[in-house]
């Protein structure tokens, strides 16, 4: 009974196999009595205790780095000690740890890489690597920092990161918060010239569930992601002033 | 702004004001914390609730937690204070409230008539003193009946939002999910879909699904597309069928204007609504969401702890006479209520809060998955709020929002709720119910998944 797909009840068993090709939600799961057949509560179990894992599996930066070959990584972690801190207190998230601050790569960058575990590090470990490796070579034009791997880290840290190394913009991969049906998901969010404790999600463009082959691909995300870059240099701005929208953002395909 | 003093184990406490009493004697919460208003010991947080006990309720009339000239809720609190209403507890203090509110001096008629002379300071400040049982026992006193399709809130009674959402509002994808609650009893608070956008095109074409499908069955229920309410009203004004007006709305004047809200704004929209008169039996026409921590994440709290602030929503609803309103109590996160037991206690206060203000209060039942909850801790909320008499619950397919990315309460939950308690539909719809033969000869919800039902003709249309 393990891992099946969800299965309709008795009867009009062709219809709900017919409707469930129009949605993912979990109808015609039929009932025992009033409740869940067994199946299917073990099956909403199964995919709880996925998001759930997701969300507390530890962040294994080196997993990330392995799948960066040629690029250089430097590791910090937030000012929130654990994970329990960092559910609690997303301000810590937000925040270096001051003795990870000295250890960042200052520079004349074009745009820094932070790979942030977020609410799911499955999702960065399957994911984010795939991200970078496929955007760089969509910018060659760009001086890219060290890649940042960042532990207990909220979107923000981004922030306090491109501010300290002195890069023109932060490209942050985090993990997503998982729901049922996605406990892998990946976002992307690209700010320029970002100020610690002033920029707002106002200012920053989103591409969220990067996640194939069911959600966006890595082709699919790197090439929005640069040409993002692109205009963001040209106009000196990200967020609700730059529109992620295919007529003004061209999508970039890779020079290798 | 006054001081307020008490003495706990030889030692000696002292709180600022009252908004940093009513901080310290909140039950522990992340959010509260995060704010940095929580109690800083255990001791302290008792030592505020002794000096709430002794406090007299009038005094929340002389000091504001937030003040007048700043903030355009608490005006509408003061200024809307009924004195007469309040005169039968206004010489009570915080703590003999309580033991009034308990005691059976304190019945459905006496609560219904004390409502406007409350202010959700008040409301907020005596559900600090009492227990879990205190809150449902004092809630289930309280009748609030409101009407458009159908009449909620009557006793004995337990209605559900039917919320098909998708991610990409595919019509074909809300049609299922419609049909899949619908044949499970679910719909008669409301039809609600989140959309995925708020493009009006993308608002109106829901709408209008939902409505072909209300008109065709002759469903007794209303629909509702949540949108911000400059959408609405841009709707109505092009003809759209538009039921019900949602909104989320906040504690303070601030956290308001970053939903985009202002209370103008609402006025109009409300007014544009029950120009439609769409309702049959009732004309109740607002539908808001409310829960604890959008002050806190708007930074719009004004140093008041979250569930003052969270009450202070509700001063903004009653405006309205609204058809419904819920608190979305575990829907933020972690960082406002951090496990089961933190958003279970919220669940009572917010439900106690709005129903002694007399709002017709339902919940979303939910939690995120980082949250440390899960659905053993929606069945004990879902069963302690029903004990307590809440008009409604929110109901998803399996109680997983495929759109949203969170857990609620499921279709089988309301069942089991029904059931249990003894609670059935709203009287128009169980009477639909009964007309299309989804109710047995015990007026349970028939299980029809193997006879072919004339309402899967909304299906065997999609599967064609």
């Amino acid at each position: 009974m393990t891992d099946g797909q969800i299965q309709p009840p008795t009867g009009d068993l062709a219809l709900w196999s017919a409707l469930r090709r129009h949605t993912q939600a979990r109808i015609g799961l039929g009932r025992s009595g009033s409740a869940l057949p067994t199946r299917h509560r073990l099956e909403l179990q199964s995919a709880h205790a996925a998001a759930r894992d997701a969300v507390h599996s530890p962040f294994d930066p080196g997993a990330v780095a392995a799948q960066l070959p040629g690029m250089a990584t430097v590791r910090v972690r937030s000012a929130a000690p654990d994970r329990l801190t960092y559910l609690q207190r997303p301000d810590l998230g937000r925040r270096l740890d001051a003795t990870d601050r000295a250890h960042l790569p200052v520079g004349e960058w074009d745009a820094v890489f932070v790979v942030a575990d977020g609410l799911s590090s499955r999702a960065v470990h399957e994911h984010a690597a795939a991200v970078v490796r496929e955007t760089v070579v969509r910018v060659p034009t760009f001086r890219i920092a060290p890649v940042i791997l960042a532990e207990q880290a909220r979107v923000a840290l981004g922030d306090d990161i491109a501010a300290a190394i002195g890069a023109a913009m932060v490209v942050v991969l985090v993990g997503e918060r998982p729901g049922m049906s996605a406990a892998d998901s990946l976002g992307a969010y690209l700010t320029y010239r970002p100020k610690p404790g002033v920029t707002t999600d106002a200012d920053r463009n989103c591409l969220s569930n990067i996640r194939p082959p069911l959600g966006l691909t890595y082709e699919g995300a790197a090439g929005k992601l640069a040409g993002l870059m692109g205009r963001a240099r040209e106009l000196g701005l990200t967020g609700v002033g730059l529109k992620d929208d295919s007529d003004h953002v061209a999508v970039v395909e890779p020079l290798r | 702004m006054s001081a307020y003093t008490s003495t706990l184990s030889g030692e000696r406490y002292r709180f600022d004001s009252l908004a940093r009493l009513l901080a310290a004697a909140s039950p522990e919460r992340s959010g509260d914390r995060l704010a940095g208003l929580a109690a800083r010991s255990a001791q302290e947080r008792v030592a505020a609730r002794w000096a709430l006990a002794d406090m007299p309720l009038a005094e929340f009339l002389a000091e504001p937690v937030i003040p007048y000239e700043t903030d355009d809720v608490t005006r509408l609190i003061m200024d809307g204070h009924d004195a007469a209403a309040f005169a039968p507890v206004a010489g009570l203090t915080v703590g003999e409230f309580r033991e009034w509110l308990l005691s059976q001096a304190a019945d459905a008629g006496t609560l219904a008539a004390l409502a406007p002379g409350l202010t959700p300071e008040m409301v907020a400040a005596v559900s600090k003193l009492m227990g879990n049982a205190d809150l449902v026992a004092v809630a289930r006193k309280v009748t609030v009946v409101t009407a458009f399709r159908s009449t909620i809130g009557l006793p004995g009674r337990l209605a559900t939002r039917l919320q098909p959402n998708h991610p990409t509002d595919d019509p074909a994808g809300v049609a299922a999910a419609l049909l899949d609650g619908l044949l499970l009893g679910s719909g008669d608070a409301v039809i609600g879909i989140n959309p995925a956008t708020d493009s009006p095109k993308a608002v109106r074409d829901l709408l209008e699904l939902l409505d072909s499908v209300i008109g065709r069955y002759a469903i007794p229920t209303q629909s509702c597309v949540l949108c911000h309410v400059t959408t609405s009203v841009d709707l109505m004004e092009r003809g759209a069928p538009v039921d019900l007006v949602f909104q989320s709305i906040a504690g303070t004047q601030a956290a308001n204007a970053s939903f985009g809200v202002t209370l103008g704004l609402l006025d109009e929209a409300h007014e544009a609504a029950r120009a439609l008169d769409r309702g049959t039996v009732g004309r109740n026409v607002m539908y808001f969401e409310t829960g604890q921590g959008s002050a806190l994440s708007a930074d719009a709290h004004h140093g008041v702890d979250q569930q003052t602030v969270e009450a202070r929503a509700y001063a903004v609803a009653r405006r309205y006479d609204p058809l419904l309103v819920n608190t979305v109590v575990g829907f933020i996160g972690p960082e406002y209520l951090y496990d089961g037991r933190q958003i279970l206690r919220a669940a009572l206060e917010d439900h106690f809060c709005g129903k002694l203000l007399g709002l017709p209060m339902g919940l979303d039942i939910c939690y995120t998955n980082h949250a440390d909850a899960d659905d053993d801790d929606v069945a004990t909320m879902l069963t302690m709020l029903g004990v307590a008499g809440a008009s409604f619950v929110i109901c998803t397919p399996g109680g997983d929002d495929i759109m949203l990315n969170y857990q609620s309460a499921s279709y089988h939950d309301a069942l089991y709720l029904r059931e249990v308690l003894g609670l059935r539909p709203a009287p128009e719809f169980e009477a639909w119910l009964g007309s299309i033969g989804l109710l047995d000869e015990r007026g349970a919800i028939r299980d029809v998944s193997g006879t072919g039902h004339p309402l899967t003709a909304i299906g065997r249309e999609l599967a064609a």
